[in-house]
C-alpha cells in the first residue's frame, strides 16, 4: 500500500521502533530561543552532559526582545536575563546565535526558511507551537515543551508517537486573491474543523488552493495548523519550494542533488489513505474576522457576531464558552462585524509578517492615513524582512500613513515585551491567537488578514477589504 | 523525578472547554530561567483580579480544595503554545492529575516529562467526576480509579505508564541508544547547517 508523504518522511527518520509504543526520531534541525530553553541546557549541566551536535541547532532572540531602539539597554530586567542566559548557554555549548545585534535575527519561523536551514524532507522541532510553519516546505516540523528540547540537545531524537495522516484539501480559485488571502482559507478551515479537529494529527494540505498560493501564503496556513489542534502541517514540495530555498545563506551545497531526490520521493503516493479528510471550497469565501477568544470562533466580515445558541448548535460546553467569549470581549450577539471599532491594529508575528504582507498591507495604507483613534503598528518577522521591505519604501508608504514601523521579533503576538494591549483595548491583529489575555491582560483580539488589519486601521473598524480601491 | 504513586483526594472541578495554556500560566510568567516556584501563577488572571485579590467566585480560590491534586477539566484541555511552564505550573501548585475528555498533544507529552498523570475519559464520566464530593483514588498502576461507587478503568500507554511509575529519565534511557543513533547519522541525506 502507498504511503502519505508524513508517513515517508517519518519511516525516513526512524532510529529505534518496537512491537508498541513510541519510535525514537532523528531530528534534522533544533531551533532554539530564550524563553523555552533556559531549563533545558540547565539539565544538561546538572547530569553534566553535551549537546550531541550544535551543527544542527540554531539559536535567536524572538519572543520578548523590544521592538523599538536596538541600542537602548533592555529594561525589563527580567526579559534581560532571559536574553543574556541565552547568549552565555549558546556560548558554552557551542551553538550559532542569531543575537539581537545580528542582522539575520528575527522571529525563529520567519528566519529558518529566510536562511535556509528549513529542508524539505527534513525533521525540525523547536520549543514553539508554531513550529509547524516550516511545514509549507515539506518538512515534519512540529513545537515541543522544554523537557523534550532538553532531549534534542543531548541526544538529537525525540521518543515519538506516531500521528495519524489527516488530508485537508483545498479546492478552487479565490476571485479576489489580494483581498481573500491564505490566512483566511486557514481561519476557514479551523472554523470549520475547530480547535481539536486536528488533535492526534499531522495535516497535509493539498488541492489547485494550495499549489496556487506563494511559499510566503503557504506558511501562514501551516503555521496556523496547531490551532486546529494538528502535531503539525506540510504541503508537498514543489517547483516553488525548491525555487525559494535556492541560493540562500545556508542553503546546503550539493542542494541540487537533494532537489532531484526530493523531487521523487517527497510526495504522497497516489493509493495511500489518510485516516481523516476535509474539503474546503474556496471559490466563494469572504475575509475572515474572529469575534470570540479561540480560532475557530470566526466568522465572515459579512456576518453578525453570532448569538451563544448559533454558535454552539445544541453543545452545552461550547455554548458556555461562547457566552463566556462574548462577555470577555465585550460583544453583543448581532452586531455587524463591521460595526466593530478597534482601538489597535498589529500587522506582525511568524504568522504574517513576511515581505509579501506588508507588501500587500502596504497597497491598502498608500496614500491613506491611519483613523485618529487608533494605534497601529508594524513588526516586520525579522531584521533581514525588515531591510527588503525598507529597500522598497515600504516603510515610508507606512510611517506616512501614522503606522509605527518597529525591529523584529514576536512583539504583541503574545506581549512578552513592552508592546501589550491596555486592558479593554480592541485590536485588529495578524497574528494566531485570540486567547484572553494574549495580547496583553483584558485586551481583546481579533484574528485577520494583513490586508484587513491594514484596512481598520485606516477606517477606525472592520471593512470588508473587498470592496476598497486597491489600485 | 519522583515515583508516581497512588493519589486519594477529593477533585477540583474546572468547568470549562478549550482552556489554553495562556490561561494555564499567563505569558508574563514565562520570563523566569528556572522550573520551580509557577505554582503561583497557576491561572493567575482567573484566580486574581487586577488588584491582585483573589477572585472568590474562581474554584482554586475555594478553601475545601486546598489539598486537592486531582484537576478534573473540559474538553482540549492545554491547547495552544507548547510552554511547559503550564506543566510546571499544575504540579509547583500540588495537582498530580489532569482528568478531561482530550488534552491538546503537546500539553499531553509534557505531562509525562514531569511526573503528571494526564487521564483521557469520555464526557459524561468526566462530567460526573466534576460532581462528586467525596475523595477519589488513581491507581496507575491497575490503571483505574475508584469511586465510592464504581470502578472507572483508563487506558494509557504502556511505555509512558511505566516513566511515571518508575520516575524515570528519559534521556538516560535514550543515550543507551547511542550506536543506533551514530549508524542513523552516518546515512542521512540532511546536511549540517553550517
Amino acid at each position: 500500500m502507498g504511503k502519505t508523504l508524513f508517513e515517508k518522511i517519518w519511516d525516513a527518520h526512524i532510529v529505534v521502533e518496537k512491537q508498541s509504543g513510541p519510535s525514537l526520531i532523528y531530528i534534522d534541525r533544533h531551533l532554539v530561543h530564550e524563553v523555552t530553553s533556559p531549563q533545558a541546557f540547565d539539565g544538561l549541566r546538572m547530569n553534566n552532559r553535551k549537546v550531541r551536535r550544535p551543527d544542527l541547532t540554531v539559536a535567536t532572540m524572538d519572543h520578548n526582545v523590544p521592538t523599538t531602539n536596538r541600542r537602548l539597554p533592555i529594561l525589563d530586567q527580567t526579559s534581560a536575563i532571559q536574553i543574556q542566559t541565552l547568549a552565555k548557554n549558546c556560548k558554552d555549548f557551542g551553538i550559532q546565535l542569531f543575537d539581537i545585534a545580528s542582522p539575520n535575527q528575527g522571529i525563529v519561523h520567519v528566519i529558518g526558511p529566510q536562511l535556509g536551514i528549513t529542508l524539505p524532507g527534513s525533521t525540525i522541532v523547536c520549543g514553539d507551537s508554531h513550529t509547524s510553519t516550516h511545514g509549507a516546505f515539506g518538512a515534519l516540523a512540529f513545537g515541543i515543551g522544554t523537557s523534550e528540547v532538553e532531549h534534542v540537545l543531548a541526544s538529537q531524537t525525540l521518543w515519538l508517537e506516531k500521528p495519524k495522516p489527516f488530508e485537508i484539501r483545498v479546492e478552487g480559485k479565490r476571485k479576489n486573491p489580494h483581498a481573500v488571502t491564505a490566512k483566511d482559507i486557514i481561519l476557514s478551515i479551523i472554523k470549520n474543523i475547530g480547535t481539536g479537529g486536528g488533535t492526534g494529527t499531522v495535516v497535509e494540505y493539498r488541492g489547485e488552493g494550495i499549489t496556487d498560493l506563494s511559499m510566503e501564503q503557504r506558511m501562514t496556513i501551516c503555521n496556523m495548523s496547531i490551532e486546529a489542534g494538528a502535531r503539525a502541517g506540510l504541503i508537498a514540495p514543489d517547483e516553488k519550494t525548491f525555487d525559494y530555498l535556492r541560493g540562500r545563506k545556508y542553503t546546503p551545497k550539493n542542494y541540487e542533488s537533494l532537489v532531484d531526490y526530493w523531487r521523487e520521493t517527497l510526495k504522497t503516493d497516489s493509493d495511500a489513505t489518510f485516516e481523516k479528510k476535509y474539503v474546503l471550497h474556496i471559490d466563494d469565501i469572504a475575509p475572515q474576522v474572529s469575534w470570540g477568544t479561540n480560532p475557530g470562533m470566526t466568522c465572515d466580515v459579512t456576518d453578525s457576531v453570532p448569538s451563544p445558541d448559533d454558535y454552539s448548535k445544541g453543545d452545552q460546553n461550547q455554548k458556555k464558552g461562547a457566552q463566556k467569549a462574548l462577555e470577555y470581549m465585550d460583544l453583543k450577539p448581532g452586531t455587524p462585524i463591521t460595526d466593530i471599532k478597534v482601538d489597535r491594529v498589529f500587522i506582525g508575528s511568524c504568522t504574517n509578517a513576511r515581505l509579501e504582507d506588508l507588501i500587500e498591507a502596504s497597497k491598502v495604507v498608500k496614500n491613506r492615513k491611519v483613523s485618529p483613534h487608533v494605534r497601529a503598528m508594524v513588526v516586520p518577522g525579522s531584521q533581514m524582512v525588515k531591510q527588503q521591505a525598507e529597500e522598497m519604501g515600504l516603510d515610508k508608504i507606512f510611517i506616512d500613513a501614522n503606522f509605527e514601523w518597529r525591529e523584529a521579533g514576536c512583539s504583541m503576538c503574545l506581549g512578552m515585551n513592552p508592546d501589550i494591549l491596555s486592558p479593554g483595548e480592541r485590536c485588529a491583529s495578524t497574528s494566531n491567537r485570540n486567547f484572553e489575555g494574549r495580547q496583553g491582560t483584558g485586551g481583546r483580539t481579533h484574528l485577520v488578514s494583513p490586508v484587513m488589519a491594514a484596512a481598520a486601521a485606516i477606517e477606525g473598524h472592520f471593512v470588508d477589504v473587498r470592496e476598497m480601491d486597491l489600485s | 523525578m519522583e515515583p508516581f504513586k497512588k493519589i486519594k483526594t477529593i477533585v477540583t472541578p474546572l468547568d470549562k472547554v478549550n482552556v489554553d495554556t495562556d490561561q494555564i500560566v499567563p505569558k508574563q510568567f514565562l520570563k523566569l530561567i528556572q522550573k520551580s516556584g509557577f505554582g503561583k501563577f497557576l491561572f493567575y488572571n482567573w484566580r486574581y483580579d487586577e488588584d491582585n485579590h483573589e477572585k472568590q467566585d474562581f474554584v482554586l480560590n475555594d478553601k475545601k480544595y486546598k489539598n486537592s491534586k486531582i484537576l478534573v477539566a473540559g474538553d482540549n484541555f492545554g491547547c495552544g503554545s507548547s510552554r511547559e511552564h503550564a506543566v510546571w505550573a499544575l504540579q509547583d501548585y500540588g495537582f498530580s492529575v489532569v482528568i478531561a475528555p482530550s488534552f491538546a498533544d503537546i500539553f499531553y507529552s509534557n505531562c509525562f516529562k514531569n511526573g503528571i498523570l494526564p487521564i483521557v475519559l469520555d464526557e459524561q464520566t468526566v462530567e460526573k467526576l466534576q460532581h462528586m464530593h467525596d475523595e477519589i483514588e488513581i491507581d496507575l498502576e491497575n490503571q483505574v480509579i475508584i469511586t465510592p461507587e464504581e470502578q472507572i478503568p483508563f487506558s494509557i500507554d504502556a511505555h509512558r505508564k511505566n516513566i511515571l511509575l518508575e520516575g524515570l529519565d528519559d534521556i538516560a534511557q535514550t543515550l543507551q541508544f547511542g550506536d543506533e543513533i551514530s549508524k542513523f547519522e552516518k546515512q542521512s541525506k540532511i546536511p549540517s547547517v553550517l
